[in-house]
């Protein structure tokens, strides 16, 4: 089975995010920069489907020149190969205009499977799944905790808020991961090695076939008008429980209205 | 005035109190109308109508329960398409989330999720990072399609119209491609949902195990508030990973929110930090959790809790 999973490279959560104050689109250059935890968990439920049934794993990654060090991650996990779309032109595109760029990727490679992770931590948009399935008319199958993938078809259990649903359809087929579906492993030294010689493809902007017109800040169909850094909370009353911890607690909730 | 379309967030045709908060935000942008898919979808036309709802377009047919997402965007979308509305409002929850990004694609409108606020000239804000930026956006082309969190706005009584419109829509086999075979309910009943709950009442690492859970559930049932977990209670598996609250699990923005044996990560933070008022309950006087509580108590939570939720009791009657 082949798979083709979607990683992105991310600010660290642990390091202060920023919005940039020329353009207003996130600041990737002054943070450290991770691969979006979540997409582990894609790549290892890929790896996982791979061992289990054969196949290649190719890492599709859009995002600028640095976005390397996350698809070198990726391949030291155990992926085969990967494709890189990187231009300039495309900085400042929402999610919509992305799904554009990564579709026409897709419409280029042979897959069984598209995975992703359900959502990254810089928009939390949670959508890629859906706007790629759209483009691609292909079935959506998302926020997946079981993929099982046999012959044709795959079926997922699709985390819901009460519960689960099981959801299937035929190959090929948009799944993204939540993290409860496994336990993504660590590069192994060997794995590290080995990425630096796998195949990694460049792609542009004209490779794709897409406009650039279409793509980017300029023509981008959702802008951030103003943004403003919000004041940290401020600490409330901090008290010792000496016995009466309970009850302090209800009076506070009480003098809200909470009871 | 212009439609404003409200996809209606229902089970079996009771709507979720979003989709009444959803109604109440409409109201300010233009002329609210509901639109109510699925099995029930006829038995909430009156309800939304409480809510203002001018019109109600009902589309009661099984095909929007039996697939996943891609139907009710086909007949979201062929409605923005007839109707041409100033904006359509979903649900900032999964499901609505994907609906949106589906019907973005499918009118060339614009997509703006996890909104707290829309403004008159549908500036939509959005807290981003945690809660550590606040963000105004605008769609610049087509149809402003924007999710709007849960407790974003106060659900307003408000009698509409309610003119029911039935609705049909022909399904291409790509929209038929995600079949449901089953939806298993694994929650405990008689808890408010999660992401809509008024108030939420977190355990984690501190609870210990999973049968300490108990005593959090026991103060989320003295409040009527739901029960959330950290990730690290979620990932040593003593509570479903379904209501963990933090970046990767759910993102609550409750009236109240306590934390009982949290730490505080920024991992969690980022999930229930826009909450109006945050308790928390950790014996690490130097805990993180502290720096955002309103009232932080330093404390056992084996014992603080249950006295927490006697007193509770006690004092409800």
């Amino acid at each position: 089975m082949n798979i083709v999973v979607l990683v992105k490279q991310v600010p660290d959560t642990w390091a202060e995010r920023k919005l940039s104050d020329s353009d207003k689109t996130l600041d990737r250059a002054s943070v450290d920069v991770v691969m979006n935890e979540i997409d582990e968990y894609a790549v290892e439920e890929a790896l996982r489907i791979k061992e289990a049934q054969g196949g290649e794993v190719t890492i599709l990654t859009m995002g600028p020149e640095r976005a390397v060090e996350t698809i070198r991650k990726a391949l030291s996990m155990g992926a085969d190969k990967a494709v890189h779309l990187v231009d300039d032109a495309l900085k400042g595109s929402d999610a919509v205009q992305t799904s554009a760029a990564l579709a026409k990727v897709l419409e280029g490679l042979e897959y069984d499977l598209v995975i992703a992770g359900s959502e990254a931590t810089d928009s939390r948009m949670a959508v890629m799944g859906a706007l790629l399935s759209e483009r691609l008319g292909q079935p959506q199958l998302t926020g997946a905790r079981k993929v099982t993938a046999e012959g044709g078809s795959v079926t997922i259990e699709r985390q819901t808020d009460d519960g689960y649903a099981v959801v299937t359809a035929s190959t090929p087929a948009i799944i993204s991961v939540v993290e409860k579906i496994n336990e993504p492993r660590y590069p192994s030294f060997k794995g590290i090695m080995a990425a630096k010689s796998k195949p990694l493809e460049s792609k542009t902007l004209a490779d794709t076939g897409l406009d650039a017109g279409a793509v980017g800040l300029a023509a981008a169909p959702s802008q951030v008008v103003e943004f403003a850094n919000k004041p940290p909370r401020q600490a409330g009353q901090i008290v010792k429980d000496e016995g009466d911890g309970g009850a302090k607690v209800a009076e506070f909730l009480a003098s809200q209205k909470f009871i | 005035m212009a439609e404003v379309l409200v996809l209606i967030d229902h089970v079996e045709g009771a709507p979720k109190k979003v989709s009444y908060e959803l109604l109440t935000l409409a109201k300010t942008l233009g002329e609210p109308s509901a639109v109510v898919l699925g099995a029930g979808a006829a038995a909430a036309a009156d309800k939304v109508k409480a809510y203002g709802a001018e019109k109600v377009y009902v589309g009661d047919s099984a095909d929007f329960d039996d697939y996943l997402v891609a139907t009710k965007a086909a007949a979201l979308a062929k409605l923005v398409t007839e109707k041409s509305p100033t904006a359509v409002l979903l649900a900032s929850n999964a499901e609505g989330k994907e609906i949106a990004a589906r019907v973005a694609v499918k009118t060339d409108g614009g997509l703006l999720t996890d909104a707290v606020g829309v403004s008159s000239d549908l500036v939509a804000e959005q807290p981003i990072f945690g809660g550590a930026v606040v963000v105004k956006s605008k769609v610049q082309t087509g149809t402003p399609i924007i999710t709007v969190r849960p407790n974003s706005t106060p659900a307003a009584e408000s009698t509409g119209a309610g003119a029911v419109e039935n609705i049909s829509v022909d399904l291409t086999d790509a929209d038929k491609a995600s079949a449901i075979k089953e939806k298993v309910v694994e929650a405990k009943g008689g808890r408010p949902d999660l992401g809509e709950a008024a108030i939420v009442v977190s355990g984690g690492r501190g609870v210990g195990s999973s049968e300490n859970f108990s005593i959090i559930e026991a103060l989320a049932d003295s409040l009527g508030g739901a029960v959330g977990a950290s990730r690290a209670a979620t990932d040593a598996g003593w509570y479903p990973h379904q209501n963990q609250v933090g970046q990767t699990g759910r993102t609550v923005s409750p009236q109240l929110y306590i934390a009982a044996g949290i730490s505080g990560a920024i991992q969690h933070r980022a999930g229930m930090q826009t909450s109006k008022t945050i308790v928390a309950i950790n014996k690490d006087p130097e805990a993180p959790i502290f720096e955002l509580a309103d009232f932080g108590l330093v404390g056992d939570l084996n014992t603080v809790v249950p006295a927490l939720t006697e007193e509770v009791t006690k004092r409800k009657g």
